[in-house]
């Protein structure tokens, strides 16, 4: 055994340390995996990398009232439609959104049929129904999984949930979880205060233990796929984001405060701005959660006074400053929640969950803008056109992003899954 | 040398309990077991020879040691207990150990805390009563849960208390009464939609929260059934109290009100809903066994909260929920997935089983305790978490339907991650009860993530991602762990032990109920040649190696 934590020459750099052990790598029974060696030709790469951005509405948005208006119907509600830079209306309260709407699109076409928030959630995050003999890895994991060989340098976890939980990585293991901080970026106990070489000497002892016990509980398949395996990866994982320069991505504060101002002050404002930074350091996919749709009682006010003013100004904001910095072609953004809302208003004055006809925003990463895809009837009850489900959104967001939708997963208990459930493209969005 | 004996000494009991491949270990059967726990045994292994599986091995002694204190009083071993209980040579030492965590005086605080705190976040979730505004008092509901537990309560009694409870929500106010807390910020919102799928998922195993709009596919229950069932909450009402002179909300209090229905009728108070095309049927209070009760609103006719209790206390699936609950505590894995559906459309695991043990618990007046000694005595709980190619297709994790032929690896929770780490090396705030229950509840407060939904979905970062292992890896509990100040835990096992062999060997028996192998031994000493001779800070280094791993963290 060779324990070369203990043979470091001094003054040696914490991530120079890191490479050192990898290469000798004697001590786990996989090496440790600190910074790959960054590809030759880093340049090309990252001008070809592709990332997406899920903007998620937890509670379940009222798309009626944003996207899709029905003005003069009994379902329709107090807001007026407005005109936009793309070819559709939106409400009157999302007016920064409508100078961007040239990049996104709104698809009014979506069918779904889960209207719980918790079946609706799993569903629209994975474009799978909820089965208790499997857990399917989310939006989030499979686009980081597949994306992640465009970016060999990158040290932080490609998988961030911004003000939220995310949705969990199912088969594909802990190492693809979402990253949750919270929307101000501050990442708690990054620091462990000692030098470098006795972090490394501890972690040196740390191994030998976690790799005893795998051998211990899984001896056949040195852990593939067990607990205790699944927690080896993530520490190796925790080590090479703590000796990451990288980390810089997460300090939104050091933004200009004009920037700060642009995207809101609110917690989903510093979230989308902390969105775009790591999608500029490399990460494939950030979540960005704003929660409080769920809105069964006295939903205008609420809407007209508090949401629709901080998602207009974060949301419209992302979109301007990816375009202005030439990645919102190669960044997919979706919008979206778990379910839509009833068309009918409630006798308080709210709406419930509604899975049948509602709408979703995407844009960005080659697809179209400007565009409202589908329609619904008269007073947004039915879809009248072709309906979407969430397999289709996720197959035409992949297929944006260049991922073949071929790409297929062995489940754990050996089922071959389709990525994005099979689903069919939404040409309509393609160029 | 007392410790390097007592090591010697646990080393060779290890070889002595040794399990034998039949399953029946030398230290574990004794007749005199509770008659359920052959029931369950004989269940569980008609399955084994059902599938051709072959179970793993009994844990040893340490291993079943540590796994026992976690389970029942929430946190590991000390040094002490542990060598107490491998030295222990009587054959009925799995039982008098169980026996001595449910009913020695010692271990009553740790007992009534441990499932205060898992049943508090069944009820409230592990944010309830964290926002400033919110009704609930996370204090008075341990403090209620506390009690119940302290006392055995029957579990029925339980939940008795728990769906009828009226007064205030926070200790030492007047009519306190914590057993509110579980209702009180379900019942305002949405004509106490929350109170209805909530008290109907936990304690009788149904989802219904779908059935609130309109009829489940896969759901038995029918939109009907909901508002019958919500029916029962709509006298009931939480009132804010606010501390005097202010709009901050002090506290509240659960009250039960005249209900004049929806058409103004308080003799025949009705309620109202809609159906998805917007017809418009009307409900009364029924129960979910069609059993109605009065239509009167008035509170001194009837008071339906205490005829819900009243029914919900008969119910069989009270039985089967309670049963499968804590199951599921133990053994990681329920008779159903996920533990709180029990509707027809799940079959469970060991229907059989299920049913058996539901009337078992009814029979013996909904002892808590006495449930928790059948399981742990089973032979399920005794198996090693050895994964091997006679056991390898019992892997819920693929997918399977859990078999129970060897323990099954899980992670511990966050509250008993905390209380192993204060009890192996005294990591704790100093001061009163009150602040270091505050530091505790600040610390566990850190993993929890809320989804937006007025449902109070959350989930936790807990979860063996990044954000847990900086925290063990960094965090402060893990400073005050390894620290070097006297008194410490450091201190104590430098004080306690002469030879560095020994002083290593105490930290793995603490950690991880086992004595380092060889590789960790030389790693000790290489440590100890990289600090330069310092005891002190190899044994830091180790300790922190120790508590890090996956073999502390997990539960096996």
């Amino acid at each position: 055994m060779n324990y070369s934590a203990f043979s470091t020459p001094a003054g040696m750099s914490r991530r120079h340390f890191a490479k050192h052990m990898a290469g000798s790598a004697a001590i786990a029974s996989t090496a440790f995996t600190f910074g790959n060696a960054i590809a030759a030709n880093a340049d090309q790469l990252r001008k070809n990398r592709k990332s997406a951005i899920l903007l998620w509405m937890g509670g379940g948005p009222s798309t009626i009232d944003l996207w899709d208006l029905k003005p003069g119907a009994p379902t329709g509600g107090s807001f007026r439609p407005i005109s936009t830079t793309g070819d559709m209306q939106i409400s009157e309260h999302l007016p920064m959104m409508a100078q961007q709407m040239k990049h996104m699109s709104i698809v009014r076409s979506m069918s779904t049929r889960e209207a719980d928030h918790n079946r609706g959630r799993y569903y629209m995050h994975t474009g799978y129904v909820p089965n208790p003999n499997i857990e399917h890895p989310s939006y989030g994991s499979v686009i980081a999984h597949e994306l992640i060989s465009q970016r060999p340098d990158l040290q932080i976890p490609p998988f961030v949930a911004v003000g939220g939980a995310g949705a969990g990585p199912g088969f594909l293991g802990m190492a693809w979880a979402p990253f949750s901080v919270t929307s101000n970026g501050r990442i708690r106990n990054l620091d462990m205060k000692i030098d470098d070489k006795r972090l490394m000497q501890r972690v040196a002892a740390l191994d030998l233990i976690e790799s005893g016990f795998v051998k211990q509980t899984r001896p056949g398949a040195a852990g593939a796929g067990s607990p205790a395996g699944e927690h080896q990866k993530v520490l190796r994982k925790t080590l090479d984001l703590m000796t990451s320069d990288q980390m810089k991505a997460f300090k939104v504060e050091q933004e200009p405060e004009e920037i700060k101002q642009r995207y809101g002050t609110t917690g989903f404002g510093q979230g989308c701005l902390l969105a775009r930074r790591l999608v500029e350091a490399g990460v494939p996919f950030v979540e960005v959660d704003l929660g409080g749709w769920d809105n069964h009682d006295g939903i205008f006010a609420t809407l007209a006074d508090r949401k629709l003013p901080e998602l207009d100004k974060a949301m419209s904001a992302l979109v301007e400053d990816l375009a202005q910095r030439e990645l919102l072609q190669d960044t997919a953004i979706i919008w979206m929640g778990e379910f839509g809302r009833t068309p009918r208003i409630n006798q308080g004055g709210g709406r419930d969950h509604w899975a049948r006809s509602w709408s979703v925003v995407a844009g960005g990463a080659g697809l179209k803008g400007g565009l409202a895809v589908g329609q619904t009837s008269s007073d947004g009850t039915e879809v009248e056109s072709e309906p979407f489900s969430a397999e289709d959104l996720m197959a035409t967001v992949c297929k944006g992003l260049g991922i073949s939708l071929e790409t297929t997963y062995t489940s754990k208990n050996g089922r071959p899954m389709k990525i994005a459930g099979g689903g069919k493209l939404i040409q309509e969005l393609l160029a | 040398m007392r410790t390097f004996h007592t090591s010697t000494l646990l080393v060779g009991t290890f070889l002595a309990c040794a399990a034998t491949f039949a399953g029946k270990s030398a230290c574990a059967a004794e007749p005199t077991l509770p008659p359920q726990v052959a029931e369950i045994n004989a269940a569980i292994e008609q399955q084994w020879r059902d599938y051709e599986i072959k179970p793993a091995p009994d844990a040893d002694d340490a291993t079943w040691c540590r796994r026992v204190y976690l389970d029942v009083i929430g946190r590991i071993p000390n040094m002490k207990e542990l060598e107490q209980f491998v030295q222990d040579r009587s054959k009925d030492k799995r039982a008098k150990l169980v026996e001595m965590l449910l009913e020695d005086d010692r271990y009553a605080e740790e007992y009534a805390g441990h499932w205060a705190t898992v049943w508090a976040n069944i009820l409230i979730g592990r944010s309830g009563g964290q926002e400033r505004d919110s009704l609930t008092s996370r204090d008075g509901m341990m403090k209620y849960l506390r009690d119940t537990f302290a006392a055995n309560k029957p579990y029925n009694q339980m939940v008795y208390e728990l769906v009828t409870a009226e007064g205030s929500t926070k200790p030492g106010t007047e009519g306190f009464n914590g057993a509110t807390n579980f209702l009180a910020d379900k019942v305002n919102a949405e004509d106490a939609v929350l109170a209805t799928s909530s008290t109907s998922r936990i304690f009788l195993g149904l989802q219904v929260q779908c059935t609130q709009c309109h009829n489940h596919p896969f759901n038995q229950w029918k939109q009907q059934r909901f508002w019958d069932f919500n029916a029962f909450f709509r006298q009931t009402r939480a009132l804010r109290r606010f501390v005097s002179g202010t709009n901050d909300v002090d506290h509240a209090e659960l009250v039960n009100e005249d209900f004049a229905g929806q058409a103004n009728d308080p003799s025949d108070a009705l309620i109202f809903y809609e159906l998805r095309n917007g017809l418009v049927k009307s409900a009364y209070p029924v129960f979910i066994d069609d059993t109605a009760i009065g239509t009167s609103g008035y509170v001194s006719e009837v008071n339906r909260r205490q005829e819900l209790g009243r029914l919900m206390m008969e119910s069989p699936y009270l039985d089967k929920m309670m049963v499968n609950r804590f199951w599921a505590h133990f053994l990681g894995h329920a008779f159903t997935k996920p533990v709180d559906d029990l509707g027809p459309h799940n079959v469970p695991t060991h229907p059989d089983l299920l049913e058996y043990l539901g009337t078992e618990v009814r029979k013996n007046s909904h002892d808590v305790k006495e449930l928790i000694r059948w399981i742990t005595l089973s032979r399920p709980y005794q198996l090693s978490a050895r994964h091997t190619t006679i056991n390898e297709v019992d892997d819920p994790s693929v997918g399977e339907t859990p078999k129970f032929s060897h323990f099954y690896l899980r992670q511990m929770s966050a509250e008993q991650l905390y209380q192993s780490m204060v009890t192996a090396s005294g990591a704790t705030a100093a001061g009163s009860y009150e602040r270091q229950e505050q530091q505790r509840r600040q610390w566990l407060q850190q993993f929890v993530v809320a989804f937006g939904t007025d449902e109070g979905d959350e989930a936790t970062t807990f979860n063996g991602s990044i954000p847990q292992a900086l925290m063990l890896f960094n965090g402060e509990l893990t400073n005050q762990a390894i620290s070097d100040r006297d008194g410490g835990f450091i201190k104590r096992v430098m004080a306690e032990n002469k030879a560095p062999r020994d002083r290593v060997n105490h930290l793995f028996l603490a950690g991880l109920a086992r004595r380092p192998t060889r590789d960790e031994g030389t790693i000790a000493t290489k440590l100890l040649v990289a600090r330069g001779g310092n005891e002190v800070a190899m044994l830091q280094d180790m300790w922190w190696a120790i508590i890090n791993s996956n073999e502390f963290i997990m539960q096996h």
